[in-house]
Parts: C-alpha cells; sequence; structure tokens
C-alpha cells in the first residue's frame, strides 16, 4: 500500500484534480460504450422480432382471406348447387 | 484466387501505394514545419537539415536541457532565468557547449529543475536571448521508484512558490 | 488455413462461436481489470519526478496503444472486405470503429490530464499528439461513411477505402517521437528488450493492458453479433433465434 490514509490516498500527493478527471472520464465513456452495445443487440433483436410478427399477421390474414375466399366459392358453389337441383326437381 | 479477385486486389493495393507516397511527400516537405523546436546549437548554426538561421525577434520554440546551476529565480515574483544547452543522450554537460539564455516570468511546471529537458515558446532577443511566454517540461520515458531514485543519487522537487511571489503573479 | 477459416465466414456458426466466447472474454476482462487498476491505483509505486500523477500512465498506454490496434484489425478486415467481399469482415470493421473511437479519445483526455501538470500544457502541437487527433478524426469518419448509406455494402466499401487510407497514420504514430522532435517521451514498454521502469511498476501495466484489450474484445464481440443480425434479418437461422429469445 503506497498510502497511508484514505484521505492521502484521494489527494494522490496533489494531483488528485488530474488523476480523478482520467480515471472517471475513462470509466464514464467506456461504461457507456459497453451499455450502449449492449442495448443496441437488444434494439435489432426487438426490431426483428416485431417486424416477424407484422409479417406473420399479414400472412394470417392473407391465410384467412384465403380461406374465406374458398369458402365463399364452396357456398356460392353449394347454391349453386341446390338451385340447379330444386330447378330439376320442379 | 480467381482473375477477379486479383485484378481487385491489385488495384487496391495500387491505390493504397499511391496515396502513402503522396502522404509520404506532403509529410517530408512538412518536416521542417512538423520539428516542434530549435536545439540551442541551431541557433547559431542553422537548423541541422535545412541550415535555416532564426533572426531575431522571430517567434520560435527552442528545446534542451536546463544547464545545472544557471537557473535564478528571482525572490519575490516569478522571474526567472536559466541556461539551455542541447539535450543529448545520456545527459551530460560540457562548459564549451553552446547555450542559449531563457527569460520567463510565469509558473514553471512540476517537473522543471537542473538537468531537465524542457522546450520554451517565445522571442529570440539578441540572437542568443529567448523571452518566453510558456515553459514546458519535457521527460524522457524512465519511470521509477522513489526509493531507488534516491539509490541512485537522482532527486526531484517541484519547483515551489511563496505566497508572495504567486500574488505578485496576479 | 483457408480451409480452417472457412466456417467462419458462414454467418451463423461465427454468430454461435461468438456466443460462446463472449462470456470468457467478459469474465477474464473484469478479473483483469480489477486487479490492474488497483494495483496501479493503491499498490504501485509513484514515480520520483512526477509522483501520484504517474498513475495515469495505466489508463493513458494501454488505451493510446489499443487505439493503434484496433486501426490495425479494422484495416485488416477492410481490406478482406475489399479483395474477397467477405460480408463478415465488412461487419466486424463497422463493430470495431465505435470502440477504436472511443480509445483514442480516452488516450487524448488521459494525455492531457497528464501533460497540463507534468510538462505545463494540456495540449501542444507535437507530432505525435497531432497525429493521434488525425486518429481519432479517422475513426469518426469510418464510423460516419458506415453510417452515411442505406446500403450496407456501398456504405462498408465506402468506409473501407477510408480505413486502408488511413493506415498510413499508424506509423506515423508510432514513430512521430523517433522521426521529429516531439514534446512527448519516447516508448517505455513496447521497446525492444527490457521496459525503462521497474517491474513493481511494469506489472501493473501488464494486468491493466491485458483486461483493457479483453474489454475490447469483449465490446467488439458484441458489436459484431448485434451486425451480424442486422445484415442477416431475413434469414431463417435469424428468424428461428429471434422467436426463441422474444418468445
Amino acid at each position: 500500500m503506497q498510502f497511508d490514509s484514505i484521505n492521502a490516498f484521494f489527494n494522490m500527493g496533489g494531483y488528485a484534480f488530474y488523476v480523478w478527471l482520467s480515471y472517471g472520464v475513462s470509466t464514464c465513456l467506456l461504461v457507456a460504450l459497453f451499455f450502449s452495445s449492449k442495448a443496441n443487440n437488444q434494439k435489432i433483436i426487438k426490431k426483428i422480432a416485431q417486424r416477424q410478427k407484422r409479417e406473420n399477421k399479414l400472412r394470417q390474414a392473407a391465410k384467412l382471406q384465403n380461406e374465406q375466399n374458398k369458402q365463399n366459392k364452396q357456398n356460392k358453389q353449394n347454391e349453386k348447387n341446390t338451385i340447379t337441383s330444386s330447378e330439376e326437381k320442379s | 484466387m480467381n482473375p477477379r479477385r486479383k485484378k481487385r486486389l491489385t488495384i487496391v493495393t495500387a491505390i493504397i501505394i499511391g496515396l502513402s507516397l503522396v502522404t509520404g511527400l506532403v509529410l517530408y516537405a512538412l518536416s521542417q514545419n512538423i520539428d516542434l523546436f530549435y536545439k540551442p546549437s541551431e541557433i547559431y548554426l542553422g537548423k541541422e537539415d535545412t541550415g535555416i538561421k532564426p533572426i531575431n525577434g522571430q517567434r520560435l520554440r527552442i528545446g534542451g536541457l536546463v544547464v545545472p546551476g544557471s537557473v535564478h529565480r528571482d525572490e519575490d515574483s516569478l522571474k526567472v532565468n536559466f541556461k539551455l544547452a542541447d539535450m543529448k543522450m545520456p545527459i551530460t554537460f560540457n562548459e564549451s557547449d553552446p547555450t542559449v539564455t531563457v527569460r520567463y516570468d510565469g509558473i514553471l511546471p512540476d517537473l522543471f529543475r537542473e538537468g531537465q529537458g524542457i522546450v520554451a515558446n517565445g522571442v529570440l532577443v539578441d540572437g542568443k536571448f529567448i523571452e518566453a511566454s510558456e515553459v514546458l517540461a519535457k521527460h524522457d520515458e524512465n519511470y521509477m521508484p522513489k526509493e531507488l531514485a534516491e539509490d541512485a543519487g537522482e532527486q526531484h522537487e517541484k519547483p515551489s512558490y511563496s505566497q508572495e511571489q504567486l500574488k505578485k503573479d496576479n | 488455413m483457408w480451409k480452417w477459416l472457412h466456417p467462419y465466414a458462414k454467418p451463423e456458426i461465427t454468430y454461435h462461436f461468438t456466443g460462446k466466447i463472449l462470456p470468457w472474454f467478459s469474465y477474464l476482462a473484469t478479473i483483469l481489470l480489477s486487479i490492474g487498476i488497483v494495483w496501479a491505483l493503491l499498490f504501485a509505486p509513484a514515480d520520483y519526478q512526477q509522483g501520484d500523477s504517474f498513475r495515469i500512465f495505466y489508463l493513458h498506454v494501454p488505451a493510446a496503444s489499443l487505439s493503434m490496434g484496433i486501426y490495425v484489425g479494422m484495416a485488416t478486415a477492410a481490406l478482406c472486405s475489399l479483395v474477397w467481399q467477405l460480408k463478415l469482415a465488412d461487419a466486424s470493421a463497422a463493430a470495431m470503429a465505435p470502440v477504436g473511437a472511443t480509445f483514442t479519445l480516452i488516450a487524448l483526455i488521459t494525455g492531457a490530464a497528464w501533460g497540463k501538470p507534468m510538462w505545463g500544457t494540456w495540449w501542444i502541437w507535437d507530432a505525435r499528439l497531432t497525429s493521434e487527433l488525425i486518429l481519432l478524426f479517422l475513426y469518426l469518419g469510418v464510423i460516419a461513411l458506415h453510417n452515411a448509406f442505406e446500403d450496407k455494402t456501398l456504405a462498408g466499401k465506402a468506409a473501407a477505402i477510408l480505413t486502408l487510407v488511413g493506415v498510413i497514420n499508424i506509423p506515423i504514430i508510432k514513430y512521430s517521437v523517433e522521426w521529429w522532435n516531439t514534446l512527448h517521451q519516447g516508448a517505455t514498454v513496447s521497446k525492444l528488450g527490457k521496459p525503462s521502469m521497474t517491474m513493481d511498476m511494469f506489472w501493473p501495466f501488464v494486468f491493466c493492458f491485458l483486461g483493457f484489450a479483453l474489454l475490447v474484445a469483449t465490446i467488439i464481440c458484441i458489436r459484431f453479433r448485434t451486425e451480424i443480425l442486422a445484415r442477416n434479418s431475413m434469414r431463417p437461422w435469424v428468424r428461428e433465434l429471434v422467436e426463441k429469445v422474444e418468445g
């Protein structure tokens, strides 16, 4: 240990301002860089997930539409069939 | 490597080499300005590579070794004057070495002491005096714990100032 | 070597591989940095001339040498991306630039805070300081180019060219203190043979340097993985992965 007391440590032999400025600024910059990198990673995953959800919704909607169209066609066919059959009857 | 990639590599290499050459030439042209300072002997003999001698009244930087025993500090102001000699490695000093006297009125950096390398920024007067407006300390790449330095006979004490001297400054 | 390297040119494999080594980098960085910084601040002896301001050395020198090291890495990646059109090399170059810029900034700020009490000035336009400042501008230029174009391939190409042109600055920084008269002193630790300091001053430096190097590796890894995801967002493996993470 190079320092006799906590005060001596913080005083840094009279160079407190310069030493703590260096260590403080470096720590702040590195912490900011680290966490912004982490946050970017999460952001991109969220973004991709959101787009995927939207796509899935669109796909489902398209599927639903498709099925409905099919159903409609079927119904029309059925109607036609019933009509023709009723025509036949009469 | 296929021919297309080979061609691309050649082009890229050519561009880089070309640009490096250009930058190198520009730097070479600038090299007399990129040198930070004159050595004391260069004040008398001119710059080593160009032979250009500084003229009286010219603003310049001078770098050298503070000649031991040449520092005179005014007792109740910040005025100080000292001699500078060429920096040599290892640090030695001969009586016959050309010296330049620097006059300065201001607070010296903590690393300043006799036998230390410094750089002063100022105006040349009478061919061998520098009226400095700024004195910067240059230190070498060696670091040593205090105990070891004492054993080796090396000592350093940063310049101290009395309240009186500092008051005159303001 | 190409055969060995080739699988890593596949984004999916690289993504999983970097995911595996990332925790190791971060653990080691934490351990080494904690030891190094505590040692540097509390136990390393003060310099006989500089006193305790010498402790800035343990931030300044690793930051400065890493700022150059990262640039060399980025330039290698840029060369690979230009010549072989490796998309991954491009992604890694984009990941390195902000980290390099941060370390250059740290080197400049700690250098100024050290220069003020020791030299007597925060800043001087000598060759070493000026060329390090140019390095910061090069990094900022590369970052700007990466973000300047919508098309990532085009942006990568422009940034790679600037990176390669800027390589010339690296030997200038390194040898500026030998080629010209500078206020900045010569190298202490990268000299061949013995460093110009005692061992009890040198060991904390080793820990700090390796710690910072691993921190660099950690952050570059994180950013690299982000870049890979962003550039492959339409691929099935990314879709699967995102679905797994986001549920």
